[in-house]
């Protein structure tokens, strides 16, 4: 008989990989509890980024001596892991940019203002990240689409019913989704939203920032034409993120920034584009960045995204527990088996400014706010929640100390 | 003293839990409305104006955080019986002052956040000048 045994995560090991646990707030230890916003780097990342740049650095792409040869290898490198990391058919459909919301403004601008016009629909959720909202509220205003949203229950949760109204209302064109949402954790059902795009002939435009951290992702699996993600959520360097697009949408896109190595000829009457992926890559690109990208996704990927995807289930559903407990606290969004390391929640009659100020004198990082989300707070009703949200070096003690501080808020301020 | 009782000071406090002159004035001669975007905190303030353009009365409503809200709320009192040109060519200081609070740079932005509301509702209704860096952005994406 086959025997599984469930992959593990040490966080304890783990965070010996993480300096800034050696520090101290207020002279106690600190507690990070804002992965969301962005995660802290493992030595690792940091050391081979520091080697990469004594080492290996130069320019890519453009010279023939060996040390362009090596700062090549190492950027392209990158590619070939953050394609493999997502499954991605090919290496070629992966192109670096800035961030997730450089990666989804490619998209609403190169696919959107080709293809969009009047009569079509533009559909986002309720609890897009403005990154993945705004860009198509603009592109749609500006090619005269119609620019809707599928709302959420009260638990936080797509109402997908409305579908079949939606696809009366003209051509749906662009679908554009998180897979887990950033203010309330909720693991969004993508794979039906792109079936459902698929039908009506539209576009999957998937937002992975929030998920590519924490759990394994497969494009093909997802059935999605897009798939955006940022280094800096995952143990890597900010300054660099990534677009995996199907090759064949790609193909037929216009470039998005123009200038030197996204063409293959200019001449005074005409200018030709380079191949995939460097057609959407203009200028010189965040090399060092990007290598330490692909740094990140060996990182992660050696402990293991099940074992990351378990680890956050099981604090997340401490928590959720720990907090329940307390009848001056509202918790929003799904039950902890549907949501991913994120928890958003109120102190009642405490703004969430001054809860995450008085954590922070306990030595507690977490973020108060609207979390660039705020059409999903206006239908919550608040202007802001306190959001904790964890990741590989988090332990259980830490929601305690949360806990903790949330009982001296509530007695300070509550 | 510690942090806590350096940044909620008393007096933060009580105007935080019990604001002075807070809901809208209906009808008024200016009225303004401004967001952090940082943090989504939200006030409207609202004047009524006497002979001189004096401020006779003023009204608040909001939600945001204790600095905000407070802060807000000193501000109300502050601005009774000054002229509008005087409102808005008070520096941020003068508040500030008030508040006597150690404020970090996000926090500070709390704390303005009224004082650059009722600065845009003088400028709107009596054309005062405005700063740049009260002003706010103009040609909003606005969808019909
Ligand atoms: C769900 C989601 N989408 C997009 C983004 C934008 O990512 P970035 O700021 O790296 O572009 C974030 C980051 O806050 C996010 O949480």
């Amino acid at each position: 008989m086959a025997v599984t045994t469930q992959p593990k995560l040490d966080a304890q090991r783990i965070r010996a990989d993480f300096a800034y646990l050696e520090e101290l707030v207020n002279g106690k230890p600190f507690a990070y509890l804002d992965s969301a916003v962005s995660t802290q780097k493992p030595r690792q990342v940091l050391d081979a980024m520091r080697e990469f740049y004594e080492h290996s650095y130069t320019n890519v792409h453009r010279s023939v001596y060996r040390l362009a040869e090596r700062a090549t290898e190492g950027f392209e490198g990158a590619r070939q892991k953050v394609a493999a990391f997502v499954n991605a058919p090919s290496e070629r459909e992966v192109i670096f940019t800035r961030s997730s919301t450089e990666a989804l403004n490619l998209v609403a601008y190169a696919w959107g203002l080709d293809n969009l016009g009047k009569g079509d629909l533009v559909v986002v959720t309720e609890l897009e990240h403005h990154s993945n909202f705004v860009p198509w509220q603009y592109v749609a205003k500006r090619t005269g689409a119609t620019f809707r949203h599928i709302p959420i229950d009260d638990q936080g949760e797509l109402q997908l019913d409305v579908l079949d109204s939606l696809a009366r209302e003209g051509t749906v064109k662009v679908v554009a989704n998180n897979l887990v949402s950033n203010s309330l954790g909720t693991i969004n059902p993508v794979e039906k939203l792109a079936a459902w795009a698929h039908e009506q002939g539209a576009i999957m435009v998937v937002d992975a920032a929030q998920a590519a951290p924490h759990r394994p992702i497969d494009v093909q699996a997802l059935g999605c034409d897009f798939l955006a993600f940022s280094s800096h959520k995952m143990c890597g360097p900010s300054g660099v993120g990534a677009l995996w697009g199907r090759r064949e949408l790609l193909e037929e896109m216009s470039p998005f920034n123009l200038g030197g190595e996204m063409i293959r000829s200019v001449s005074i009457d005409k200018t030709t584009w380079n191949e995939l992926p460097y057609k959407f890559e203009a200028g010189t690109p965040a090399i060092a960045e990007a290598y330490g990208f692909g740094v990140a996704i060996d990182y992660i990927s050696e402990i293991g995204l099940e074992a990351i995807e378990r680890h956050e289930q099981e604090l997340v559903t401490y928590a959720m527990g720990r907090l329940a407990g307390l009848d001056w606290v509202t918790v929003y969004g799904p039950p902890a088996d549907r949501r991913a390391g994120i928890v958003s929640f109120n102190v009642d009659g405490v703004h969430p400014h001054d809860v995450s100020q008085l954590l922070d004198w306990e030595g507690i990082a977490v973020r108060g706010g609207h979390h660039c989300t705020q059409p999903l707070m206006t239908r919550l009703g608040v202007s802001a929640t306190t959001r904790a949200s964890f990741y590989v070096y988090t332990i259980p003690e830490e929601v305690d100390r949360l806990v903790d501080g949330l009982h001296k808020v509530k007695k300070s301020l509550g | 003293m510690n942090e806590f009782d350096q940044l909620y000071r008393e007096v933060i406090l009580d105007h935080y839990k019990n604001p002075r002159n807070h809901g809208l004035l209906d009808p008024a001669d200016a009225r303004a409305e401004g967001q952090n975007p940082l943090c989504g905190d939200e006030i409207t303030v609202s004047v009524r104006l006497g002979e001189g353009d004096v401020i006779e009365e003023v009204g608040f409503d909001g939600r945001g955080c204790a600095i905000s809200q407070a802060a807000t709320s000193m501000l109300t009192d502050l601005v009774k019986g000054k002229t509008a040109l005087e409102v808005a060519e008070m520096p941020k200081e003068a508040l500030l002052d008030e508040l006597g609070i150690p404020l970090t740079p996000v926090r500070l932005k709390c704390a303005i956040l009224g004082l650059g509301v009722i600065k845009v509702a003088l400028h709107k209704a009596k054309g005062t000048p405005l700063p740049e860096e009260w002003g706010t952005s103009t040609r909003d994406l606005v969808l019909d």
